[in-house]
């Protein structure tokens, strides 16, 4: 049921901040709370925010996220045995992984990156704000029996600076020497720069970087940004750009109640080589050995209207579904979703918007993907 | 800052009503609602003919971040629905009071709905923070 323009209202929550809060304020921002922070919702216009790091460039606040670095000499087995995909496959320092921590059920954890740091320098994992009590729990848990220090990193800030012109823009701040050193990242690694760590990692399906800066430069650098013609992009532009990449959301997508073969991430789960255990990987064998009952799919909504979460699907012979994320997707003009369904579906859908039915069809994510529409 | 006009009435859920020389009245959402609800990109609006009671959700109005209920403040029947809306939500961004309304209703007789003044709906959008 939707709820009543009333109920969009903004209230006042106490949360925590990061150190842009102030500047967002005077930016203009809407400040909501997500993952118990007050964060930007939008500037001005979300679909704006959304267009211009499609076709140009956008910075996003995301210091609430938890950077977490792991060191001691057992650091990498202890990875190893956390995570469903396989740090052994960080040889290069700078490289990242993208994958799952899971329980023993197979649930999902949380999903985050790691980077390889360097041999002596151990590693670096960023987890979500929400899950960030629980993962630092879990994560220092099982830390202890492989004597790998957990070190929390609350001084730093993070900055996604996203789009095409992204890097360009971003390199522009850096000194000369820094900048070509930036530009010359090959995707999905990072590495310290001028003082800060610059990955070539993003959650909007565009070219871009993430920067990890001390707290105290990132008003002056996101100042810097905005004068190079970056756009002050929020948290509502960030998930639709995301959903039109088909990337998951955690809490929304996958949950400690779905495992990685529903959820669209089987991708993320390394079971070779066979001899490496790791926690959740009997549960993981188990579904693969009967073939998942679910999957997580793409839906393009046919007709007008929104795909909202929580939606019922149905999918005709193979019974029930559910959306897991859905909106507006500014670069298509029509509504997109993903939506976990029977294993059984096959090319459309429908939608319970309402109490009406609407006609969907099945897409493989992505929907867009650097700046291009890849359904139609 | 929103925009609210002195010569409209308004209710306590964000919906203006404005009555035209035929007695009829033309309903839509404020400046300070749209402002709420972000970016409109699908709006459902009623059939003209449809009996309303007071009170009752008579369109959706769907933003990027969430779909919301408009309520009607009066009983009566619908006599039109804005059709550019359909191809043009963001008209109620732009235009809230004006290419932004979303339906004309001929009242029932009696009806006599408790509505907000301009400055009433301006006092209660200042303490909900708006």
């Amino acid at each position: 049921m939707p709820g009543a323009v009333h109920d969009w209202i903004p209230e006042l929550p106490v949360t925590r901040k990061t150190p842009l809060f102030d500047l967002h304020q005077k930016l203009g921002a809407r400040i909501v709370d997500f993952g118990g922070w007050d964060m930007p919702l939008q500037y001005g216009s979300q679909i704006a925010e959304h267009h211009a790091v499609r076709r140009s460039a956008g910075v996003f606040d995301v210091s609430h996220m938890c950077v977490v670095d792991l060191k001691g000499k057992g650091v990498r087995p202890f990875l190893q045995g956390l995570l469903a995909n396989d740090v052994g496959k960080l040889k290069v320092p700078g490289k990242a992984l993208y994958g799952c921590m899971l329980l023993e059920t197979g649930g999902v954890i949380d999903d985050l990156i790691v980077y390889f740091m360097g041999e002596g320098s151990g590693f670096r994992a960023v987890v979500n704000a929400g899950t960030r009590d629980k993962d630092l729990a879990w994560i220092r848990r099982h830390a202890a029996k492989h004597g790998v220090e957990v070190i929390e990193r609350t001084d730093l800030a993070m900055l996604a600076v996203q789009g095409p012109e992204a890097r360009a823009k971003t390199a522009g701040l850096l000194s000369p020497a820094g900048g070509a050193s930036a530009l010359a990242l090959e995707a999905f690694f990072g590495r310290e720069i001028d003082g800060w760590f610059v990955a070539r990692t993003g959650y909007t399906g565009e070219d871009g970087f993430e920067i990890m800066l001390p707290g105290t430069e990132a008003e002056r650098v996101w100042k810097a940004l905005n004068a190079a013609g970056v756009a002050s992009c929020g948290l509502g532009a960030r998930d639709t750009l995301r959903l039109e990449a088909g990337m998951n959301l955690y809490g929304s997508d996958m949950d400690e109640s779905t495992h990685p073969y529903e959820s669209g991430l089987g991708w993320t789960v390394a079971l070779e080589p066979r001899e490496r255990a790791f926690i959740g990987r009997e549960a993981l064998e188990a579904v693969r050995a009967h073939g998942p009952q679910r999957k997580l799919v793409g839906l393009l909504l046919e007709g007008r209207g929104v795909l909202r979460s929580h939606q019922k699907v149905l999918v005709p012979d193979a019974g029930e579904g559910e959306i897991t994320s859905g909106t507006f997707s500014p670069t298509l003009e029509r509504s997109i979703a993903l939506a976990r369904v029977p294993a059984a579906a096959v090319a459309s859908v429908q939608v319970d918007i309402r109490g009406k039915l609407h006609e969907a069809r099945i897409v493989r994510p992505p929907f867009v993907r650097h700046g291009k529409a890849l359904v139609s | 800052m929103s925009n609210v006009p002195s010569d409209l009435k308004y209710t306590k859920s964000h919906e203006w009503l404005r009555t035209l020389p035929d007695g009829t009245l033309e309903v839509g959402i404020t400046d300070h609602a749209q402002h709420a609800l972000g970016d409109l990109v699908f709006v459902e609006v009623p059939e003209p003919g449809r009996k309303l009671s007071a009170g009752e959700a008579f369109a959706v109005v769907e933003s990027v971040k969430a779909a919301s209920d408009v309520y009607s403040p009066v009983a009566g029947e619908v006599t039109a629905s804005n059709p550019a809306l359909a191809s043009e939500p963001e008209a109620i961004n732009s235009d809230a009071y004006g290419k932004g309304w979303l339906m004309r209703l001929r009242p029932a007789a009696g009806a006599a709905p408790a509505l907000l003044s301009a400055a009433e709906y301006e006092k209660l959008i200042a303490e909900e923070g708006g």
